[in-house]
């Protein structure tokens, strides 16, 4: 069975965050737009009902809001010499499915990359010489810069409700503030999350040591907030279940609270739930897109979805995967270092030490996502590479996002795992632990990268993406040099006990354990078709008509959470169709 | 004697024939208030804003219907009213009216064939509207509503309600103003404001008292009753004007506010009223909702606002979490503490306050326990489109708790009305349930 529909104006592939934003921007334009989401429809009331969603068991362990392995996969090995693997079971990353995807079980940190992260390389070898970077690193300049970007980091950051304290605005630092942050035209829109226990002795500590803390910026909203749609967003209760919740309150920013009722508004916008891209068709000659075939799950056939522009706005994985699948932009061939479509793929090197307090009552319960006090005095833009040997950097934080009783309780070395000792432990030890941790930047290899994978297919019998990815020793010294700017801070706070865990020599990347669903790369921005898979407004090279959003767009990982950037080239590239491509659609470079 | 037989004969038939004369006798209609000359035509989008005004397609639309093809159900004390198809439709719609039949329809609440309307439609008030509006909604409905042939059931009351012969009865006792609006200020901005009120808004309707034969106590906003607070569906319609007014306090830009978007700093539209707002108020001018706020606002300025008589125990028995607390507290701080906060104020246009809030503290507590039980959605508007939505709560809390926890917000931060008895929620859930099966 297959069916071919009337053709639109926009095909949106994925109904998250950039796929909303897209959505709206170009409904704004009067063209007839279609969104295809691959999950299905979800809303605060009733799929993040109070008290339904607030479940640790259904969501936080069985990955309630995640997509299911066994309809949407890939295989993964660590060098170009093992056979790779489908993960049969959620682990190190969990991507969402469903409207509003993964922003609606995010905990809200939002981030702008600092300047110098967006011309990495060109940094690099002005300030410490081309030598430094190692042979195998592809790290890559984006093509944009920060001061182009500016205006659509504050478009994002006032859509989306972020609460924090600037630290430079036009150049003045702000006191409270990050003062090694890019400078921004103006303040946040909402005032920073209050401080609680663990950030106010965090913050006392590395004051003392001459540190430079301030409040970790929040899209869990400080505040009632009407955004320029008209969207609404209610103050948070720090009920502590984010990550991984749909948020009960209105309270953390997401398509839902901040676009979708906006979007549906428009007569010319359309969506579909339970209605999976397969793949972007091409017009004979390849140089132009003439739609999408998509999986519609309700009739179990396939459809065939004319339009005259696709727009790839799912997740980075699934957005590199159908490129792979659809023959956009070539291949990346790790052994000659030729093609574009999977190059870089990165990912994000995080550590951390806990301490405990018998005397503090940290109540981890009444938090939210983003609670927290960072520092940036180790980011990108405050070492010497040279001196330190690795290129990178990293945010230091100390804070609490939940309580939750299962995964949620950390404690000490040499407490038992189960049985008796291990109740005891949980009865003296909950609400008496806090972290500081390491959200650190990881750099992009020459056989670090995504392609399709020879052997596995999935549902559809499509060939699987295959991930090709290990830890490197430039980010492993890095987290270490974190580890050792952590540790004496930690000592200076005399906890009762700590312990850390730093990834260290010889680590391997283990697909088990949750480590962040931050993966980037793979359809890489850039100036040049030769070394990029799609251009600085994230048009396909060879296909005018396919823009690809999403933290695929990312040379290499930045050392912050992802995001802040993602929406702010989301609005990048909406303006660049917007004013530039739609009069006159052709390459825009 | 038999003089005295014959005058009652001569009575009988004086009353028969009087009775006879009151039943076929054709009724005179309300002739225009205002000279337009025939050429008159309304300016473009001027009917269909007329309609608006008069938001005639909430109760002519049936739910998930073709716009005012009828059918909708309007709970009356009478009975179940199904309102009429006003489409241009020949056979079941008003296809064969003329711009009179038309008007005494608004005016005098009667049809061509002189079938007396049900006061369901609201014709004590639509009296007062313009020639001008009246025109510029006939041309509407005749050119350019899409006519829908559907024809609606029967409105079947019991006797003695469905001899309409009797409205005509009623009618004379109750229209008691003649048609035509004549505003009480010569400020321009005051008087549209008093003019959509009284008129094509028809606010008295539901917000204004019923007397003892069920006609709205009053009519304009001279007489102290009219917008005194009445009940629409069981729910209470608040007070907007005197000591209980919903709105005392309130700025022209805040009534402006809840009128155009559903919400404002204080508030949230619920039951009927996000009707009015999702197919009336939403699409007013600009100028419109600031008429009708500073209209309304200027009914309230009689007297300073209430002294505000929280003393803050309510906020602080929340804050102590202590777990002996009474069970409606107990329930509060379990399942709307979240939203509403400790201090009854919940957050500007998202979250109600509590403290204060007419829904909470109406004499009638139908609409907090159907809030309770069901939930509510916003109206999506231009301005504030987002159907923010509360859940219910029936399937998590029994009778006898939302019974402690209505009572619990009904006297908390300085509220002061009723407790609500277990039963009256086991009545509304028992409603609820028969119309969901």
């Amino acid at each position: 069975m297959a069916r071919t529909d009337p053709k639109k104006d926009v095909v949106i592939v994925g109904l998250g965050w950039t796929g909303s934003i897209m959505g709206i921007e170009l409904a704004q334009e009067g063209l007839e737009i279609l969104a295809l989401e691959r999950g299905p429809d979800r809303a605060t009331v009733p799929d993040f009902q109070y008290p339904k969603v607030i479940d640790e068991l259904k969501y936080g362990i069985r990955y309630g809001f995640m997509q299911k392995p066994k309809n949407s996969t890939l295989t993964v090995r660590r060098t170009l010499e093992e056979t790779a693997l489908p993960m049969r079971k959620l682990g190190s990353f969990l991507p969402g499915d469903g409207v509003g995807g993964a922003g609606i079980h995010w905990n809200g940190q939002t981030w702008r990359p600092m300047a110098e992260e967006f011309r990495l390389r060109s940094y690099v070898e002005e300030n410490f010489g081309a030598d430094l970077i190692p042979e195998d690193m592809t790290i890559q300049d984006w093509g944009v810069s920060y001061e182009e970007l500016e205006p659509y980091f504050d478009r994002f950051e006032y859509m989306a409700g972020i609460a924090g304290q600037a630290g430079n605005i036009n150049g003045e630092i702000q006191p409270g503030g990050n003062p090694f942050e890019a400078p921004r035209s103006r303040g946040y829109p909402m005032p920073p999350m209050p401080e609680q226990t663990d950030m106010r002795l965090f913050r006392e500590a590395a004051t003392a040591m001459g540190y430079h803390p301030f409040p970790r910026p929040s899209a869990n909203a400080t505040q009632a907030y009407v955004n320029e749609y008209g969207m609404q967003l209610g103050p948070c209760n720090y009920c502590g279940f984010c990550e991984r919740y749909g948020c009960i309150n209105y309270s953390k920013s997401s398509p839902q609270t901040c676009v979708l009722d906006a979007l549906k508004r428009y007569d010319n916008f359309s969506y579909r739930v339970n209605s999976e891209v397969l793949r972007v068709d091409l017009a004979a000659d390849g140089q132009t897109a003439t739609g999408v075939t998509y999986w519609d799950d309700e009739a179990q056939e396939e459809v065939t979805q004319p339009a005259d522009l696709v727009i790839l706005a799912a997740y980075q994985l699934h957005n590199v995967h159908l490129m792979l699948l659809s023959g956009i932009g070539e291949p990346y061939n790790p052994q000659t270092g030729e093609g574009v479509t999977g190059k870089n793929y990165a990912y994000q090197m995080n550590g951390g030490t806990t301490l405990f307090f018998r005397d503090h009552h940290f109540n981890p319960f009444a938090a939210a996502g983003s609670s927290g006090t960072s520092m940036d005095d180790f980011a990108i833009n405050q070492i010497d590479f040279a001196a330190e040997g690795f290129i990178g950097g990293s945010y230091i934080t100390a804070g609490l996002s939940n309580g939750q009783p299962i995964r949620g309780i950390s404690l000490p070395e040499g407490t038992p795992g189960w049985g008796a000792e291990w109740k005891q432990g949980i009865g003296e030890w909950y609400g008496h632990s806090m972290s500081i941790g390491s959200h650190g930047s990881n750099m992009s290899y020459r056989d670090c990268y995504l392609d399709l994978d020879p052997t596995y297919t999935d549902r559809h019998g499509r060939p699987l993406m295959r991930m090709t990815f290990d830890w490197k020793r430039n980010d492993i010294r890095m987290t270490q040099f974190m580890k050792r700017q952590i540790e004496p801070i930690a000592q200076s706070m005399n906890p009762d006990s700590w312990r850390s865990s730093y990834k260290s020599g010889g680590a391997r990347y283990d697909i088990r354990p949750y480590q962040t669903t931050h993966n980037v790369g793979g359809a890489i921005m850039g100036t040049d078709p030769n070394s990029s898979a799609v251009n600085r407004y994230l048009q396909a090279w060879g296909q005018h008509n396919v823009f690809v959003l999403g933290a695929g767009a990312f040379p290499q990982n930045i050392q912050y959470n992802p995001t802040g950037a993602v929406g702010a080239l989301a609005y990048w590239a909406a303006d660049a169709i917007r004013r530039d491509y739609l009069p006159n659609p052709r390459p825009l470079m | 004697m038999r003089t005295f037989l014959r005058i009652i004969g001569v009575l009988v038939v004086i009353a028969v024939v009087a009775f006879l004369a009151f039943l076929f006798i054709p009724v005179q209609r309300t002739p225009a208030q205002a000279a337009l000359p025939d050429s008159w035509t309304p300016e473009e989008g001027q009917g269909e804003y007329a309609m608006r005004l008069g938001d005639c397609m909430a109760c002519h639309t049936a739910p998930g219907g073709e716009p005012f093809a009828g059918g909708r159900e309007i709970e009356s004390p009478l009975g179940v009213i199904y309102a009429s198809n006003i489409t241009p439709d020949n056979q079941t719609g008003i296809g064969g009216w003329s711009l009179d039949d038309f008007r005494a329809a608004l005016y005098d609440g009667v049809g061509p064939d002189g079938t007396h309307l049900y006061p369901a439609m609201p014709y004590e008030n639509f009296g007062r509207i313009s020639e001008e509006d009246v025109r510029a909604m006939y041309d509407y409905f005749m050119n350019d509503v899409p006519p829908v042939d559907n024809a609606v059931s029967e409105t079947a009351l019991s006797f003695p309600f469905n001899q309409r012969w009797g409205l005509r009865a009623w009618n004379w006792v109750a229209l008691s103003d003649a048609a035509g609006f004549t505003a009480e200020s010569t400020d321009p901005e005051l008087s549209r404001g008093e003019y959509i009120v009284e008129g094509p808004g028809h606010c008295g309707a539901c917000h204004s008292p019923r007397n003892a034969i069920m006609a709205e106590a009053a009519l304009d906003g001279s007489d102290p009753q009219f917008l005194a607070g009445g009940e629409i569906a069981g729910w209470t319609a608040p007070a907007l004007r005197g000591p209980n007014s919903a709105i005392r306090g309130w700025s022209a830009d805040e009534v402006a506010a809840i009128m155009g978007t559903g919400r404002n700093a204080h508030s949230a539209v619920n039951g009927e009223m996000q009707l009015v707002v999702q197919d009336s108020s939403q699409y007013f001018t600009d100028e419109d909702l600031q008429a009708v706020g500073a209209y309304l606002v200027s009914l309230n300025d009689d007297g300073p606002a209430p002294e505000v008589t929280d003393d803050g125990a309510t906020e602080a028995l929340l804050a102590s979490a202590d777990p002996s607390m009474a069970l409606g507290a107990r329930l509060y701080l379990d399942n709307c503490n979240a939203c509403h906060f400790a201090n009854g104020q919940g957050a500007d246009e998202v979250f109600p306050a509590l403290a204060g809030n007419s829904l909470v503290t109406a004499a009638q507590p139908t609409g907090l326990i159907s809030m309770i039980l069901n939930g509510s959605e916003l109206p999506s508007t231009a301005a504030r489109p987002y159907r923010l939505r509360m859940p219910g709560f029936a399937a998590r809390l029994s009778d006898d708790e939302v019974a402690a926890l209505a009572s619990f917000v009904r006297q908390g931060w300085g509220n002061a009305a009723a407790p609500v008895e277990a039963g009256s929620v086991a009545d509304l859930r028992d409603q609820g349930d028969a119309a969901t099966h």
